[in-house]
């Protein structure tokens, strides 16, 4: 008796086919979230297309109805468009992107994305994804209509024929799926919003199944700064991906492909590399064994490397922070908007990263609930899996009772009127899952991002202390101005008396110089008079500087107040530019007279980048 | 009295006005009223405001609010005392809303204000043409008054065979001027906290049956019916019983009645009868005539602590009866006493607490 070989049970399985099985582990897991998954691959495929050909984004989103579970998604962008013979390969091969074996840092990472939206759609409803594009260089567009064989991971190109499209350029997919449609917290307009909040740059118009349009306009026309591809630095690899560049290389020897495939390897590192490991020096890096592999990973980390470069990342920066959420949030009126923080690039496993957190405070934001955190990997929103995300863990882990934030024994999210944005920027983001929902709690990560949130902190606790200082001053303004002079008239006018002359009783309960301001708004700016008053028994003089909370001065911002006598008053007038719909105050500084004395204004700090100070301090 | 009114609200004025044009900063100083503050005065055997006072300077923004709301209501009476007019606490509140800076946040705030005016100037609310929006409570016995009508006649009223069952109602303004006590016949005034307690006496002749007058209190005494209770005392020789329920806020009622209360320390020497006597309910009371009772409420306890700081209560008797109080855990209601029958109180309780305390020789 031979019995059957058992190798027949078995049979390969392709990517796309074990995807149609397992749907749920790229976010396709309930028929409201597809919807949202089919958006969400397409416009972060759009921003990365756009970022690359340096075109400020124009977005189109529409989803329409076509029947009760049955929706048509399409999204359109200005991007530089994708070759005719390249897209079944970039919408219908998993795995396939120019970015897979480059290390730099993009919105997709995998090529995963929009394939996998395309088999959804395919598996749901039977029919073909639409693919308009247009290259700059060509005269017509190319409508495709592509289906994706799964046994082969590929895309089919079921039709495909010139069209004329009125754009230069640019791509635009329309994916049939089933689903359903919601609004809320994890809806499409949410995840909109905050895509244009880290997105100034960018136009984007919504169409949402009812017909309702929404517009994001752009804020600024600066484009981000395009990150660089970098070879891969040795630390963040696997045996299994050094194998992998190994036997892609095209180098001879083993040496030459470690100081020529790698970042920071020079030959006298890879030298040192090959000796700690035992692996031949000219040995075909082609045939690269599992077990030298292990060696290798090893002994990276024996020698000294430098950590990558960092122009590989592309932040946010922290114009484009400061605009994304003024623009989204300024129907809010918030009170403060923080100076952006981004934190020095670090290194995690070999890949570079960094953190970047702004926030915004009071006005009419909900101040009973925990804070609004607002997530983002790579530029792009996450939406689901808070919990489990390290930016959240971080969040609750900072104490943040010593900035005046409600907190419940200085752990767990804040309550109070403010949001928070964190945007964690890698070559690599340690997600979670494949769904790429939420960044995994690396150790270096966390202190990253805690050290950036108690920086923005720092700031919005010496915004509430100015507040309060504030606030001081403009009662006892209130009671030399007001409560006083009342008083004064009334007795008199009790007696038939003439009115008592105070400013002797002023002088001697205030012993203050105020400085009190009052704004009108001028076209796209705000006319501001600061009235200096001298309620102390002698003549004072001094230099008086203003920087305004939003905007700047026109003009110079530092003025001499010469000898202004007990009981007067000084007048200055200056005009602040601002984008900002509100005028949300002035700081004013002295130098040259007893800050005790003074009454709405701070000393002069020794240097002036007092507002930069709250950046310095760690480590 | 309308013109020594006026100078002394006028001098105060003045002091702030003088202060402020010396270049001095105005302050109003005052007793500081609070349970810390009161002491027993030998002479008037009352409880009066002691040494510590308080100062409302010009220097914090709450001291001057306060000056400028004190100021405004000063005008605001000598207003009313030029046009011959009253009004009540309630409508002086409600016409500070046309007073800008100096208008008054809450009736509390208002209420309280013309109280620090009396203490600070020695004179009364009566003085100052402000009345409480309530009356003061009900009596019934032999009693001759004659009160002012609104025609400006005296009109002479037997507070017995002159009213109805509800009895006479006791005028906010009870000074001579307005009312006056002419002669009784009765031995003893009987001060009762509830309405039903005051029905139940009524209904079984009590008045007559001992000769005394029944006052109806309304829980805690408007000021007009400790006034009311201190001429009685004075001038007619009438010893004070009061009956009240059996709790630490009936406690509380019979204080201000006999020694005088916090609020009003600056004049207990008029409204407080230092020779009143409390026939109950006590805490004793439930004990030996085993009346139904409730627990005490967390409320009740800590007021009973407070009671036994309170130097008003530092007798023995008094210390006694409240640490029997939170010892049994228990307080009672006056009307307890029908658990024995409607005729128990008027027939065997009263007699028995009245022979006590002597009241009825």
């Amino acid at each position: 008796m031979v019995s059957k070989p058992p190798s027949s049970h078995y049979k390969e399985i392709s990517i796309a086919e074990f995807f149609e099985k397992n749907r749920h582990i790229l976010g396709f897991d309930s028929p409201q979230k597809s919807v949202f998954m089919i958006v969400k691959e397409a416009l972060d495929n759009s921003l990365d297309a756009c970022e690359e050909g340096r075109y400020l984004p124009e977005i189109y989103v529409e989803i329409s109805r076509k029947a009760e579970d049955v929706f048509a998604i399409t999204v359109r962008d200005n991007g530089p468009g994708i070759e005719r013979l390249e897209i079944p390969k970039v919408f219908g091969q998993l795995l396939y992107g120019s970015r897979f074996h480059s290390v730099r840092q993009s919105r997709g990472q995998q090529g995963i994305g929009i394939t996998a939206a395309i088999l959804y759609g395919q598996i749901t409803t039977g029919e073909s994804s639409r693919i308009v594009t247009r290259t700059p260089d060509s005269d017509v567009g190319f409508e495709i209509f592509l289906q994706i064989n799964v046994r082969e991971n590929r895309g089919n190109v079921i039709s495909e024929k010139p069209v004329i499209v009125n754009y230069d350029h640019g791509t635009e997919i329309t994916i049939t799926a089933k689903g359903k449609y919601q609004v809320g917290k994890q809806s499409v307009i949410e995840y909109l919003k905050e895509t244009a909040v880290v997105n100034p740059d960018m136009n984007l118009t919504f169409v949402d199944p009812d017909g309702r349009k929404t517009i994001f306009k752009r804020s600024t026309e600066v484009l981000p700064e395009p990150s660089v591809s970098i070879k891969p630095h040795p630390l963040g690899l696997e045996p299994g991906e050094i194998i992998g560049l190994a036997s892609t290389s095209t180098e001879k020897s083993m040496k030459l492909f470690l100081s020529g495939e790698f970042n920071r390897v020079s030959e006298r590192v890879a030298q040192e590399i090959l000796t700690i490991s035992g692996v031949g020096p000219e040995a075909d890096p082609k045939s690269l064994k599992a077990e030298s592999a292990i060696k290798l990973q090893q002994a990276f980390r024996k020698v000294k490397l430098m950590p990558p470069p960092v122009d590989c990342l592309s932040p946010l920066g922290e114009e484009y922070i400061r605009r994304g959420l003024r623009t989204v949030y300024e129907e809010m009126h918030p009170a403060f908007y923080s100076k952006p923080v981004m934190r020095p690039v670090s290194v995690y496993s070999g890949n570079p990263f960094s953190v970047e957190v702004g926030i915004v405070y009071g006005g009419e934001i909900k101040a009973d609930d925990q804070v609004k955190i607002i997530r983002y990997a790579n530029k792009v929103p996450l939406l689901y899996q808070a919990g489990a995300c390290a930016i959240t863990k971080a969040i609750s882990e900072v104490d943040w009772r010593p900035y005046g934030m409600d907190q419940k024994q200085g752990i767990g999210i804040p309550f109070g009127p403010m949001i928070i944005l964190v945007h964690v920027f890698s070559t690599r983001v340690p997600y979670t899952s494949e769904s790429k929902e939420a960044i995994a709690a690396v150790p270096e990560i966390s202190e990253e991002i805690k050290f950036a949130l108690k920086s923005v902190a720092r700031g919005l606790k010496s915004f509430m202390n100015k507040n309060e200082r504030r606030e001081k001053a403009s009662e006892k303004f209130d009671l030399v101005m007001n409560i006083i002079p009342s008083i004064g008239r009334k007795c008199a006018s009790i007696l038939g008396k003439e009115e008592p002359k105070i400013d002797m009783v002023i002088s001697r309960i205030a012993n203050t110089v105020f400085i009190n301001e009052t704004h009108s708004k001028n076209e796209n700016c705000f006319d501001v008079l600061a009235k200096i008053f001298n309620y102390t028994t002698e003549e004072r003089s001094f230099d008086l500087y203003a920087e305004p909370f939003d905007g700047e001065v026109e003009g110079e911002a530092k003025w001499t107040i010469e000898s202004i006598p007990p009981a007067s008053v000084r007048e200055i007038k200056f005009r602040v530019r601002t984008e900002a719909e509100r005028y949300s105050g002035t700081e004013y500084f002295t130098s040259g007279i007893d800050p005790v004395l003074v009454h709405g204004a701070e000393p002069l700090p020794g240097d002036w980048s007092i507002r930069e100070e709250v950046e310095e301090d760690e480590q | 009295m309308n013109n020594d009114v006026k100078k002394v609200l006028e001098s105060m004025v003045n002091r702030i006005y003088n202060s402020l044009s010396e270049g001095e900063v105005p302050e109003i100083r005052m007793s500081s009223r609070n349970r810390d503050n009161i002491v027993f005065d030998q002479i008037s055997s009352v409880w009066k405001y002691g040494p510590s006072t308080v100062s409302r300077t010009l220097k914090t923004a709450d001291g001057a609010n306060y000056m400028l709301k004190n100021i405004y209501m000063i005008d605001f009476i000598l207003e009313m005392l030029r046009d011959g007019k009253t009004s009540t606490l309630r409508e002086m509140y409600y016409i500070s809303e046309g007073w800008g800076l100096g208008k008054f946040g809450t009736q509390d705030e208002s209420d309280m204000m013309a109280e620090d005016l009396e203490v600070i100037t020695s004179l009364l609310r009566e003085d100052f043409r402000l009345r409480p929006e309530e009356n003061g409570a009900s009596i019934i016995g032999d009693l001759t008054i004659e009160e002012k009508s609104r025609k400006g006649d005296f009109k002479k009223i037997n507070c017995r065979d002159d009213v109805g069952e509800a009895g006479y109602t006791i005028p906010n303004n009870v000074e001579s001027e307005k009312l006056k006590i002419k002669s009784t016949n009765a031995k003893f005034v009987l001060a009762l906290e509830t309405g039903g307690m005051f029905d139940r006496l009524v209904e079984n002749g009590f008045d007559d049956r001992f000769n005394c007058v029944l006052v109806h209190l309304k829980g805690q005494p408007a000021r007009s019916t400790r006034r009311v209770l201190k001429r009685l005392n004075n001038e007619m020789g009438l010893p004070i019983f009061v009956f009240t329920d059996g709790d630490p806020w009936s406690f509380r009622i019979f204080s201000s009645i006999a020694y005088g209360a916090i609020k009003t320390a600056h004049i207990s020497e008029y409204l407080a009868v230092p020779t009143a006597e409390f026939i109950g309910v006590t805490a004793s009371d439930i004990l030996n005539y085993d009346l139904p009772t409730d627990k005490l409420t967390d409320k009740d306890i800590a007021a009973l602590n407070s009671e036994l700081k309170d130097p008003r209560f530092q007798t023995d008797f008094w210390k006694s009866e409240i640490e029997t109080m939170l010892q049994i855990n228990k307080k009672a209601e006056q009307q307890a006493l029908a658990k024995y029958g409607l005729n128990y109180v008027t027939d065997t309780y009263l007699p028995e607490k009245l022979a006590e305390v002597g009241g009825l020789r």
